[in-house]
């Protein structure tokens, strides 16, 4: 087991700079999560690590060895697993999983105890001697992982391996894979776009865009403390809202952030909390079941017409009627700050 | 009143423009088929038009023949042998041409060249090339000092043999090359990848990933290469003639020589359709790997 340390890396495809500058320090037996959108890096920051990628400029180690230069990815004692899975269709469950023990020349009777561990972990015993086109999705996945595991790497690099499954299936997937993580404890790199996932795996989340990382943290500092406007709207569902008051007692060009859920009528705090009050004007209400979404405009506003978002949860029996002005309050523990101008946290 | 055009009516318009591909193929393909057929049945002649029936007897004149059964024989031999150094070729020129380097456009082309040369031209060229007094082959290898002796590369059956194959691999090799290409695009990097993170060199990549997941296109390559190759009069008949002494004869040149220019109709005819059912077998073989090659199929 091992962490890896990236230092400065930088990966230029001509004019894009795919990954521009990143300093990072996996911790041993960590699960990192990189999150952003499409194009923000992630996947050949992960890459380069894997040593499919070389870097342009720039360091990894891992477990304290460089291997940016001239090591190759069978040297590096990782194991990737990609979003398609990358099965080898030719071969059966029992031989996709034994492909990397057969590369690195183990004896054939490890080879056979082996797979028949990583499979029984994974509960893919009995599908050792179909094809990947014979497996559901999950099954696929989990066969991908078996042939992760068996390397016994000292970093598992995935690539949005949930990508492809269904969104039922990744639930339990997600759950699944956590908990293989913790049981094992192996340092683990995880690609996603997909902000739930990274909340939910992640010991620590990489905030990725063009290149760079914007915020390294636990789910909770992510969500509760982004350091600008950017994780603020990229991390949470649906995003946190961001008013400009012009209010004269804070300094010019302030941006007002708050959480949807944080964001709810005025009666449902108790009279003497410390709250900002707001006149909402609601123009429309989801039914989502377990929440209500209120959309709507903020009077006291620079722009009043920028859309405002309320997630009222269902335990909040109160009418909301459309096209009335309302009062709703934020807790003003609830309140960040950010330049308008910069786009940074502002801790005032 | 409106009418309805020949354009509106589907049934009218398909059987129109069927008719002059299917025309094509009936008259050019279809009846000499059946011609030869029937030709190979009957002891009919060149320079008359007497048909008379003769029921196998001109299958068990030839199968009685020491030069129809070499003749066969040298079939099968450059069949196999063509198309295996083709198979092993195309591959490695599918690797080289899968890299970038300088000058991959003009080296492409070179190696499209052969395609677009017509087998005849092709052929005379190489006549020279297997020369027996200036065959550039023996004079290179003697400047290189590898070559004691002198090789009359058309004059002994053997070597003529080896001669044959190495044009016809070479007449091949183009159209194999750019299917084995295709194939190697249509596997998914990512497989490609998942096997050099799980640690896989070169080779064990290339024979246990790659060349699996080619089978299906490979064989469709060599099935092509097969017809085209034990159909083939042309490199035969210009290189050799099936000479010496009747000993590099393929089914083909053996047909055109005993039906055309010895004017036995039947005999020949009846070479010609023995390709046929070798043809037949070995397409129904090949289709058959291809489907149990085919991705996961049991």
């Amino acid at each position: 087991m091992a962490g890896v340390e990236i230092r400065n890396l930088k990966k230029y495809f001509g004019d894009l700079h795919a990954v521009d500058g990143v300093d990072l320090s996996i911790r041993e037996g960590e699960f990192l999560v990189l999150l952003g959108s499409s194009g923000s890096g992630k996947t050949t920051l992960l890459r380069m690590i894997a040593g499919l990628e070389h870097p342009t400029s720039g360091e990894i180690y891992i477990g304290g060895v460089r291997v940016d230069g001239d090591v190759p990815p069978r040297a590096r004692g990782i194991a990737m697993v990609f979003q398609s899975y990358a099965l080898y269709p030719h071969r059966t469950v029992f031989k996709n999983i034994a492909f990397p023990l057969e590369a690195s020349r183990v004896p054939r009777q490890q080879i056979e105890a082996k797979v028949r561990w990583a499979a029984e972990m994974f509960s893919i015993s009995r599908y050792l001697d179909r094809y990947p086109r014979q497996l559901s999705g999950g099954e696929r996945q989990r066969v991908a992982l078996c042939r992760a595991l068996v390397r016994d790497p000292k970093v598992f690099l995935l690539d949005e391996p949930l990508a492809n499954l269904d969104a039922k299936l990744r639930n339990t997937a997600r759950d699944d894979l956590k908990r293989f993580q913790r049981q094992i404890g192996t340092t683990t790199v995880y690609v996603t776009h997909d902000q739930i996932e990274a909340m939910g795996l992640g010991d620590r989340i990489v905030v990725m865009e063009h290149g760079k990382v914007r915020q390294v943290g636990t789910p909770q500092d992510v969500y509760e403390d982004p350091v600008d406007t950017f994780v603020a709207t990229f991390v949470g569902q649906p995003p946190m809202n961001l008013l400009d008051l012009g209010d004269p007692s804070l300094p010019p060009r302030t941006l007002l952030g708050f959480r949807p859920e944080h964001f709810l009528p005025r009666s449902t705090f108790a009279a003497g909390e410390d709250v900002r009050a707001f006149r909402f004007s609601v123009r429309r209400v989801e039914y989502l079941g377990s929440d209500r979404y209120v959309y709507g405009a903020v009077a006291e506003s620079a722009t009043p017409d920028a859309t405002v978002i309320a997630k009222l949860p269902g335990t909040i029996a109160q009418a909301i009627p459309e096209g009335e002005t309302q009062e709703f309050a934020v807790p003003r523990a609830a309140l960040r700050y950010f330049d308008a101008d910069t786009g940074l946290r502002r801790r005032s | 009143m409106t009418r309805r055009a020949v354009a509106d009516r589907e049934d009218v318009l398909g059987v129109l423009m069927l008719a002059p591909s299917l025309a094509y193929v009936i008259l050019l393909v279809g009846v000499p088929f059946f011609l030869a057929i029937l030709l190979s049945f009957s002891n009919a002649t060149a320079g008359s038009l007497r048909f008379e029936w003769a029921g196998f007897g001109n299958y068990g004149a030839i199968l009685g023949d020491p030069i129809f059964q070499r003749a066969l024989r040298n079939s099968v031999v450059v069949t196999v042998g063509s198309q295996a150094l083709v198979v092993v070729l195309a591959t490695a020129a599918a690797q080289v041409f899968r890299a970038t380097f300088r000058g991959k456009r003009f080296a492409r082309f070179i190696l499209l060249l052969p395609w677009a040369v017509p087998v005849s031209l092709a052929a005379i060229a190489w006549t020279w090339i297997f020369d027996s007094t200036f065959s550039v082959i023996n004079w290179t290898l003697k400047a290189a000092g590898l070559l004691h002796g002198w090789l009359y590369w058309l004059g002994d059956p053997a070597l003529a043999l080896v001669a044959i194959i190495i044009v016809q691999a070479w007449r091949i090799l183009p159209f194999a090359t750019v299917i084995v290409l295709a194939g190697l695009a249509s596997i998914p990097q990512e497989i490609v990848e998942a096997a050099i993170v799980d640690g896989a060199g070169f080779w064990r990549r290339l024979f246990q990933v790659e060349l699996p997941l080619l089978l299906p296109v490979v064989t469709v390559a060599v099935l092509f290469g097969v017809v085209y190759t034990a159909t083939d009069l042309g490199v035969v008949y210009i290189l050799t003639g099936g000479g010496p002494a009747n000993t590099t004869h393929v089914l083909p040149t053996l047909a055109f020589q005993r039906g055309i220019l010895g004017a036995d109709l039947g005999q020949g005819a009846a070479i010609a359709v023995f390709l046929l059912p070798f043809l037949i077998v070995v397409a129904v073989a090949m289709l058959r790997l291809a489907r149990r090659a085919e991705v996961g199929a049991r």
